[in-house]
């Protein structure tokens, strides 16, 4: 057993750690993540010259890392800095790339001339109900590609949209050029900072990428990975802000930490968190077995990150009263990503759900 | 036992709902329905509207333009005026300073001041918190100092709600740091137009203005402005916030939020199916359902004390801290429902007369905005912590 990062991995998150404390303190973060494309272009391409992005996939690809614990070291990094930035749409959409033996198109990922970004989740219409599904139709050797796509990861400022779709033969995914015709893209800023799109796909020329679900479910499943690993790391981000105010904060004269109540809370919070990293880790361990243990320990994991995400940001706030409310306090923001990861590739509900028909059928 | 109302009481109810019928705006009612940002025109008109009617300040006594309702009829009014989605009446002048002045106010307070609050003339904030001073309010330090007809008060509050709308402002401040904490408070009213007064905004994780920090430098308020005695502000403090506590719960709010929660799980769908056919998200919905129902009677239930003259301390307690959590629950199963339609943030849909095109379900746009401005509830009125330690105190004596 070892529970380590390894030395490869540490060194790569280490720096990583640095080159978000050097380059996007608190400010520089708050900009970006307000900034109409949702993220800093500049923090993106020294990223991609720190070489980054190549931990996200394999060295067939052009990549140097691939693993499920590369997605989970790279995002807990991200989830620590508060980093705003098409990461979920480059570790899924670069995935699908790697399953296509894409390497050329994804090594100008990896380098960062190319912003990248997946779309998978259907739009909903005004009323709540999925009308307009993507579809695929062949016409002779070239797709066409019709529907709408919901909350696609920075889809303003993507070059490149990796689209899943349905087509005669069963659910398969596509490369869809952002300026292709028959594109329309309608991008809005999110709760949490960043940026997001509504896209509507209107006879648009596609690239098939990988025929079937299964690089489709597999993409899904390292992005479970990776959510939940930024999901910890904003936990513990709270975790700790919170046990130091607890500390500080002083209320009829002594640190409110003092008070049982609330001392005897906080314990809980920790000790969930413990039990979500555990998830996170048995998510990125059982990632490369069968697909069936995979998606059990998927669906687990974010299961968790669901539930103690909620407890840690609601009670992140609560014990901090007034001021864990404000704007003003980074703690404020990281309570939001933290729930709104909860939203990012279905919540506790659709995963415990999941998880359900899983186990009845282990 | 008997769980229904009086046929009196339900005369009341139908004379309620004509008037609301009759003269909330739909403007208004749709704004607060759909959680749009209501302006301070919008509550100032909802204000005039109820006061032309006589019921703006329903708790205060009849001379004073009140209303001889019982607390079941208040229940009543409260309950129906928000599932009509009526705008909350906002409680600093008419709810809090109100019943204050009418306690320990003079005469001459009393008539200066109640009418102003009733015609609108006065918007009052309220001057409590302070940065070093939340739960432990007692250790309050603004400072008032008297000299001559004046006191002049230096120090800063801060978590004023609605500062920015408002033209006067109720402080509590220390003049005496003699004996207990308790016994060196004042109670105050200030112009915020007197040199020395500084509002400064604070924004909120929800990107919206609705706190202020309220600074005071070398500011002179004229000593006919004390409310009771000086030193015995506590007692109009306490008096403040053990008042009118019986409708805390926001069983209204609640029942109207539940309903649009139902509304919405009915109509949207999740995987193919109506979202209300969801096991688990039906599961979450019954629990509060019934939790909402249980302490509809619980609230019932304390009223009826309180109409045969009790004074209730620890029910109050328990009403705010179960009745926030309803609520607390209700906007975060809306931000549930709303799936990733919760993530975008669209500034422009929370405005009145939205008409563009919505992203995603129409309902959607101000959920997660609403699920964490609702984090305040727990927090504000005396957190839900300080709540426990009152139902402790007074209930077990512990």
């Amino acid at each position: 057993m070892d529970f380590s990062l390894g030395d490869d991995r540490r060194m790569m998150a280490d720096s990583l750690s640095r080159y978000f404390a050097d380059t996007l303190g608190w400010e520089a973060r708050q900009a970006a993540a307000e900034s109409e494309a949702g993220f800093s272009r500049d923090m993106w391409a020294g990223l991609a010259e720190l070489g980054v992005l190549g931990l996200l996939f394999g060295e067939e690809a052009g990549g140097y890392g691939g693993s499920a614990f590369d997605a989970g070291a790279v995002f807990a990094e991200v989830g620590k800095a508060l980093a705003t930035g098409p990461f979920l749409g480059t570790l899924l959409g670069g995935n699908i790339l790697e399953a296509a033996g894409e390497a050329d198109l994804l090594g100008e990922v990896i380098a960062g001339s190319k912003i990248l970004t997946f779309a998978d989740d259907p739009a909903m219409d005004s009323n709540g109900v999925v009308t307009d599904p993507v579809k695929a139709v062949k016409e002779g050797e070239a797709w066409r590609l019709s529907g709408a796509k919901g909350v696609v990861d920075y889809l303003g400022s993507a070059d490149l949209i990796v689209v899943t779709a349905e087509a005669d033969a069963g659910w398969a995914s596509f490369l869809v050029e952002a300026d292709a015709e028959g594109v329309e893209r309608r991008a809005y800023p999110l709760v949490d900072g960043g940026a997001a799109g509504e896209l509507t796909l209107e006879g648009a020329s596609a690239r098939l990428l990988v025929s079937g679900e299964d690089a489709i479910s597999k993409a899904r499943a390292l992005g479970l990975v990776a959510t939940v690993w930024e999901a910890v790391a904003v936990m513990e981000v709270l975790r700790d802000a919170t046990i130091e105010y607890l500390g500080t904060r002083k209320q009829f004269g002594v640190p409110i930490g003092a008070f049982q109540a609330l001392k005897h809370r906080m314990t809980s919070v920790a000790l969930e968190i413990e039990q979500a990293r555990s998830a996170a880790i048995n998510a990125a361990a059982y990632f490369a077995k069968d697909p069936a243990t995979r998606d059990r320990y998927g669906s687990a994991a974010k299961y968790t990150a669901g539930k103690v995400g909620a407890l840690t940001a609601e009670e992140a706030i609560q014990m901090h009263g007034g001021i864990g409310m404000s704007w003003e306090m980074p703690l404020s923001h990281f309570a939001k990503r933290l729930v709104m990861l909860d939203h990012v590739l279905g919540d506790e509900d659709a995963h415990m759900a999941r998880y359900l028909k899983l186990a009845s059928a282990a | 036992m008997d769980l229904d109302f009086t046929e009196k009481d339900e005369a009341f109810r139908e004379e309620v709902r004509e008037f609301l019928n009759e003269k909330l705006p739909k403007r208004l009612s749709d704004k607060v329905r759909q959680g749009q940002r209501l302006t301070k025109a919008d509550m100032e008109e909802w204000h005039a509207i109820l006061n032309e009617r006589g019921w703006l300040a329903p708790h205060w006594p009849v001379e004073w333009g009140g209303t001889d309702w019982s607390v079941v009829q208040r229940f009543i009014f409260e309950t129906e005026t928000a599932m009509a989605h009526a705008p909350r009446v906002v409680p600093f002048g008419v709810s809090m300073l109100g019943p204050v002045l009418i306690k320990f106010g003079t005469e001459e307070q009393k008539k200066h001041w109640l009418p102003r609050i009733l015609d609108g003339s006065d918007w009052w904030c309220q001057g409590y918190s302070e940065p070093g001073a939340g739960s432990d309010l007692a250790s309050l330090k603004t400072s008032a100092v008297r000299e001559g007809d004046h006191y002049v008060i230096n120090g800063q509050k801060t978590w004023t709600t609605l500062a920015q709308c408002a033209n006067k402002i109720f402080c509590l401040v220390r003049t005496s740091k003699e004996g207990k904490k308790q016994e060196g408070i004042s109670f105050l009213l200030v112009d915020m137009d007197t040199p020395g007064v500084e509002v400064r905004p604070i924004k909120l994780l929800d990107g919206d203005h609705e706190v202020n920090e309220v600074w005071f430098s070398d500011v002179k308020v004229p000593v006919e402005n004390l409310v009771g005695e000086e030193n015995k502000g506590w007692t109009c403090a306490k008096y403040l916030l053990s008042y009118e506590r019986t409708n805390i719960a926001g069983v209204g709010a609640s029942m109207a939020a539940f309903e649009r929660l139902k509304e919405v799980a009915r109509t949207t769908r999740r995987n193919g199916s109506a979202l209300i056919e969801d096991s688990l998200f039906a599961a979450r919905m019954a629990e509060v359902e019934i939790d909402l129902e249980n302490m509809r009677t619980t609230n019932l239930r304390v009223l009826d004390s309180v109409g045969r003259g009790q004074t209730p301390m620890a029910e109050s307690s328990m009403l705010k801290i179960r009745g926030t959590e309803i609520r607390q629950k209700i906007t975060a199963l809306m931000r549930r429902a709303a799936g990733r339609y919760a993530q975008p943030f669209l500034d422009e849909a929370l405005e009145g007369g939205f008409n563009g095109e919505p992203v995603g379900p129409g309902w959607a746009a101000p959920v997660a905005s609403q699920y964490f401005n609702n984090r305040k509830l727990s927090i504000f009125g005396g957190s839900n912590e300080v709540q426990r330690e009152i139902i402790g105190k007074s209930m077990m004596g512990l």
